[in-house]
This record gives structure tokens, C-alpha cells and sequence, in this order.
């Protein structure tokens, strides 16, 4: 066995030599520190999710007359998940009633803004939609319920008279028009830019050969659309809409200042007092609870941590699996 | 297909797909110009909630925002007087923000380094996936996370304007890598190649090249991520709680933050003055959260103003 000797003892560096060295250890330290961040992102989401289980657990197990005996609104003979499960349910009617009146608009204004303004004016619509989003969500609610809330209550009652042999406008409307449909309405506004700006974007990446063969083959601009433009972009839509979703189902403000709350599982959007979402439920109640009733609302807000993961994570399942096939490499 | 025989020209339509055409035409016509109505007018809904946002906050708001206003606090203010002001909430707002900001932005940049720059393989795939995911979290929940945290740190019941600060920072992070994740990918790869054949360690590279390069656009992308969460009020709500005096500690005590001052004062409600009292103003509560509301949106109107004038003005002029 030979050893080669090393020609340069570790006591005579060089100044070359002396930078080279220090570089190494600066440039280890750098990626150990940047690598540790992007790991830290791992962390944090683990953290969150471990401290709601670990603070919600008590609520989880403590039977339902200890509950009920230890904290004020908790009914007596609720258990934690009949407590939980109109919440989940008012949380998913109002993001799906948000969902249903956004989506259809969303998607308008992302044609418009991609194929039909002019191009010079398309880039400053779109600013305008992105204002909606810088709009914080407490003046949404502010503006919901003072100015816009009394004005849909006309509105409201003549939808139960026109239409009120449908199950979802029976029962008698609200005569101050603090009901879910407002709710949904005002989160459909709050929603609108974030699903228009995504579907905006894959939209202006439909492939312009694609465009073009149909104009030539004599397609009218609709046709195009229909037939170039929306396949190309459906997957980007559909993650859209989902993504549209997640923020209607986490939003606090605009739901607790606009609904006046109840606990039922009725599909009745006319009436007050019948449902109400988990955010606002949590924000609500949270600030005098005391740690038994802090316990049930992180348990609550576990579930809608659940939820919305899964929404998202949903969402971004669906475009990283379009990707390969939507022609966009 | 149109052609009879490879020999011959075709003719570009044959007659009879030129008879569906001319059967077609007016209902085509009308279904695209149908759409076409209906696409504009999606547009035109769209504009409805923002300008009668806009009209309402501004019309209302501008009739209590006054020097005063900005300058007093809600200390001693009760029933109909007409005083108090959002000095509190606004000192509140920055430092929280503030705080926020210096914990979210090294991590959140050393973050977007490491994907750009180090990141490959299953750690790289799994943080951009869950960066992602993270960008969704419901801003509540984030409020709850930062309690339950800064419980088992000082003990139950705990309020301080740094738990809001963690809140908030869960939430801005994943917006911070997002968008400086992009700008470092602008960067052309020419210039990492230049700096690394001079024999510039990487490390250097990154910091002295790449980052200084991307700076504006970084820049750009932290002040809108600032001015998506100083709007934020359920997870203030929830960890820093509401104060009537000026709090300037982050780290003891309940602060305001303007979000929770609009929703504290609206939840107020009417004052009920009694028939001869001159001095009692029943709207005073909303007249004060529609000013603090104003306030509230010319700040994230600012922030976002600033941050493209960052980019038009400073943005390198070697993309493209």
C-alpha cells in the first residue's frame, strides 16, 4: 500500500489557497442554511397540523356530558362530532354556493381578459381583478353586511315567491337578508380574482397554432374558444376553482360579520340563523372561551385544516397529473 | 377531406360542407356573439363589488378620517362621544407586520435558494409540493397553531402581539418562496456560468450575482406578500386580542391592528343616545371602522402601488 504524500503541509497555506478553503466552508454553511429552510417549510406544516391534534385531543376525548358541563355554549347531549358536523356542513355549503356563483364569472372575465379586449387595455383589466383581491376580507365583510346585505333583501324574497317550490329557497326569508346565500355571494366576489387570475394564465398559454388552425378552418371566435382554448386549459380550471375553493372555506371575516349563525343541517339559503361555517365558528367563540372550549375549537379548526388540505392538495394533484397530457411542453 | 383526386387542385370547399356552412352561419353567428356578450358582461359583474367597494369605504370612511383620527386612541372613548381614533391600531399593525416580515422573509428567501440554486431529488419535489399546499392553509387556522404554540411556551390564555406576528408569518412565507422562487429563475444562466468560470464559489455566485440581480423583483414579491397579510384579522382576532391604549411592546400585553379595530368597532354596534344628548353620535362606531377601513385599504393600495413601481423602475434590463 503507497500513500502519496501530500506536496502542501496543512501549516503552509497560500493566500489562493487560504480563499479557496474559506469559500468551501462558507459555501457548505450557505447550502446547509438553505437546504434547512426549504426543510423547515416540512416542519412548520408538520408542526401545525401536530399542535391541532395535540391541543384538540382533549376535546377529542373527554366524554360529552364533561363538555357539556364544563363549557357554556356546548349543548347538553352534544357529543364533539355532532357539534362539529353542521359546521363542516354550513363551511361546505357556502363554498360551494360561493364556488357555483364564481366559477362561471371567473372564467368570463379570464376569456375576456386572454382573447377578447384589446391587447393593449388586457394587462390593466387585469390589475383591476387583482384589486378585488387586495381588498382585505373584515372590509368585505363590512361592506356585506352594511351596504350590500339590505339591498339583496328584496331580491331574496322574490326568489322564494318565483322560485320557492325548489327545496333550497323554502322556508320564510330572512328579513334582514343575513342568510347564507348573502354569505356566498360576498365570498364569490372574494374568490373571483384568485380563480380568474388562474385560469387567466393558462388560458394566454393555449398554444397559438392551436387558435389559429381553427380560425382558418373558419371557427367564429366561440368556436375557437370551445374548441382550441378550453381544452387546452379545463385541468387549469378545474385546480382553479379548487383552489377558489380552499380560500372560500378557510374565510373567517366576511362570514362572521354577515351571518347571523345557527347549527342545523338545512339546505334552506333564505333563512337566518341556520347555518354556520368552522373559521367563523372558531373566531366567534374563540376569544372568551376558556381551555376546555379552546380545546373543542382547535379541534374544529382541525377539521377544517383537514379539509382544506385535501382541497388543495386535490387541486394541485389535478395539474401536476394534466401536465403531461395537455400539450403544454 | 375536399379533394377528389390527387391529380387535380382541390377547390378549397367543396359544395356540400359550403351548404352546411350557409345553413350554420346564423345560428353561429348568434351563439358567438351571444358569448361574446356574455364574456363582457362577466366583466362588467365583476366590476360591480369593487367599485361599490370602493364608492362605500371611500364615501363613508372619508367623512371621520381626519388628523385627529390618526393621531389619538381609543383610550377613555365610550358611548356616543365623538372622539377616538386608530393611532393605537396602526402602531399595532406595523410592529406586527413588521415582525412578521423579518421572520418570514430570510426563510422564505433562503427557502426559494435552496429550490432554485441546491434543490434536486425527493426533498426539493416534496417542498415545492407542499409550499403549495401551505399557500392554502385557512388564515384561521394558522391563528390557532400560533396559540397553541406560544400556550405551551408562556401558558394558557397568552396574548402578545409576536404570537400574531408567528401567525402571520405562517401565511407569508410560502408566498415570500413563491414569488422570489420565480425571480431566481429569471435570472439567466449565463451569468451564474460567467461568475463560476472566474472561479467565484457558489455561494458567492448566489448572494453577489444571482440575488442582486433578482433584488426588485424580490423586493416587489415581499411587499405584496406584506400587503396580503396586513389586511389579516381572524388570526389577530384569536392571538393578540383587542386594546384601547397604545401597546408599543410586541411582546406583552394585547395590541389593536386596524383589521381588528374595523371589525371591533362595527361589532360595537349602534349607540343608543339618549333623545337631547348633543354630544352623542349614534353611527359613531361605524362611521369610525369605515375611516379605519379606508385607512386600511389606501395602506394595501400603497403597498401594492410601491411594489410595481419597485419593478417598472428598478427590474435589470437584461431579461429579454
Amino acid at each position: 500500500m503507497t500513500i502519496v504524500k501530500p506536496s502542501i503541509q496543512p501549516g503552509d497555506v497560500t493566500g489562493s489557497e487560504h480563499h479557496r478553503i474559506s469559500g468551501r466552508l462558507g459555501g457548505r454553511v450557505f447550502a446547509g442554511v438553505s437546504t434547512a429552510s426549504g426543510a423547515l417549510i416540512l416542519v412548520l406544516l408538520a408542526a401545525v397540523a401536530i399542535f391541532l391534534v395535540a391541543r384538540g385531543l382533549p376535546a377529542l376525548t373527554s366524554s360529552a356530558a364533561d363538555l357539556s358541563a364544563r363549557i357554556g355554549w356546548f349543548a347538553k347531549g352534544q357529543t364533539i362530532l355532532s357539534y362539529t358536523g353542521p359546521l363542516i356542513f354550513g363551511s361546505l355549503l357556502a363554498g360551494a354556493l360561493a364556488l357555483l356563483i364564481a366559477t362561471p364569472v371567473a372564467v368570463g372575465i379570464a376569456l375576456f381578459i386572454s382573447h377578447y379586449a384589446p391587447r393593449r387595455l388586457a394587462q390593466g383589466l387585469g390589475y383591476v381583478v387583482d384589486l378585488l383581491a387586495a381588498i382585505p376580507s373584515v372590509v368585505f365583510g363590512l361592506w356585506g353586511v352594511l351596504w350590500l346585505v339590505p339591498k339583496l333583501v328584496p331580491g331574496f324574497s322574490w326568489l322564494h315567491e318565483a322560485l320557492g317550490a325548489l327545496p333550497i329557497f323554502q322556508g320564510t326569508p330572512s328579513p334582514t337578508g343575513r342568510t347564507i346565500l348573502a354569505v356566498g355571494l360576498v365570498l364569490a366576489a372574494m374568490i373571483l380574482p384568485i380563480i380568474t387570475a388562474v385560469s387567466r394564465e393558462v388560458f394566454l398559454q393555449t398554444p397559438r397554432l392551436h387558435e389559429e388552425a381553427a380560425l382558418a378552418m373558419g371557427a367564429t371566435r366561440w368556436e375557437m374558444i370551445r374548441m382550441a382554448v378550453f381544452p387546452f386549459g379545463r385541468s387549469g380550471v378545474i385546480s382553479a376553482a379548487m383552489l377558489g375553493l380552499g380560500r372560500a372555506l378557510g374565510e373567517t371575516m366576511a362570514v362572521l360579520m354577515i351571518l347571523s349563525p345557527g347549527f342545523s343541517y338545512s339546505l334552506a339559503l333564505l333563512e337566518a340563523a341556520k347555518h354556520q361555517t368552522i373559521a367563523a365558528n372558531i373566531a366567534a367563540q374563540f376569544p372568551d372561551a376558556n381551555p376546555s372550549g379552546v380545546s373543542v375549537l382547535i379541534a374544529t379548526g382541525l377539521a377544517l385544516f383537514v379539509i382544506t388540505m385535501a382541497v388543495n392538495m386535490t387541486a394541485r394533484w389535478i395539474v401536476s397529473r394534466r401536465k403531461e397530457f395537455s400539450g403544454a411542453n | 377531406m375536399a379533394t377528389d383526386a390527387p391529380s387535380r387542385p382541390a377547390p378549397a370547399v367543396t359544395p356540400r360542407a359550403s351548404d352546411v356552412f350557409e345553413k350554420t352561419r346564423g345560428r353561429r353567428r348568434f351563439v358567438d356573439r351571444l358569448m361574446t356578450t356574455l364574456v363582457t358582461g362577466a366583466f362588467a359583474v365583476a366590476m360591480i363589488p369593487l367599485v361599490s367597494v370602493a364608492w362605500t369605504v371611500g364615501s363613508r370612511g372619508l367623512k371621520r378620517l381626519n388628523g385627529t383620527f390618526l393621531t389619538t386612541t381609543m383610550r377613555g372613548v365610550f358611548g356616543g362621544m365623538d372622539a377616538g381614533g386608530i393611532q393605537h391600531a396602526i402602531v399595532g399593525t406595523l410592529l406586527i407586520t413588521l415582525a412578521a416580515a423579518v421572520i418570514s422573509v430570510p426563510i422564505g428567501l433562503l427557502c426559494a435558494i435552496y429550490l432554485v440554486e441546491y434543490g434536486h431529488g425527493r426533498l426539493a419535489g416534496a417542498v415545492t409540493f407542499f409550499v403549495d399546499v401551505m399557500t392554502g392553509i385557512p388564515s384561521i387556522v394558522a391563528g390557532l397553531f400560533a396559540y397553541a404554540l406560544f400556550t405551551l411556551l408562556l401558558g394558557p390564555g397568552a396574548r402578545a402581539g409576536i404570537v400574531g406576528s408567528v401567525a402571520l408569518s405562517v401565511l407569508m412565507i410560502p408566498v415570500v418562496v413563491r414569488s422570489s422562487e420565480e425571480m431566481l429563475r429569471l435570472v439567466p444562466n449565463e451569468l451564474r456560468e460567467a461568475a463560476l468560470a472566474l472561479g467565484v464559489p457558489k455561494w458567492l455566485t448566489i448572494l453577489k450575482i444571482v440575488v442582486r440581480t433578482a433584488i426588485a423583483g424580490i423586493t416587489t414579491g415581499v411587499m405584496l406578500a406584506v400587503a396580503r397579510v396586513i389586511g389579516e384579522t381572524a388570526p389577530l382576532l384569536i392571538t393578540v386580542g383587542v386594546a384601547d391604549s397604545m401597546n408599543w411592546n410586541l411582546f406583552a400585553g394585547r395590541m389593536m391592528t386596524l383589521p381588528v379595530y374595523v371589525f371591533g368597532q362595527y361589532r360595537e354596534g349602534l349607540v343608543p343616545c339618549a333623545n337631547r344628548a348633543v354630544t352623542c353620535l349614534p353611527t359613531i362606531n361605524f362611521d369610525r371602522a369605515w375611516a379605519a377601513a379606508l385607512v386600511l385599504i389606501l395602506i394595501v393600495m400603497g403597498l401594492n402601488l410601491i411594489a410595481r413601481l419597485i419593478t417598472r423602475y428598478f427590474a435589470p434590463k437584461t431579461r429579454r
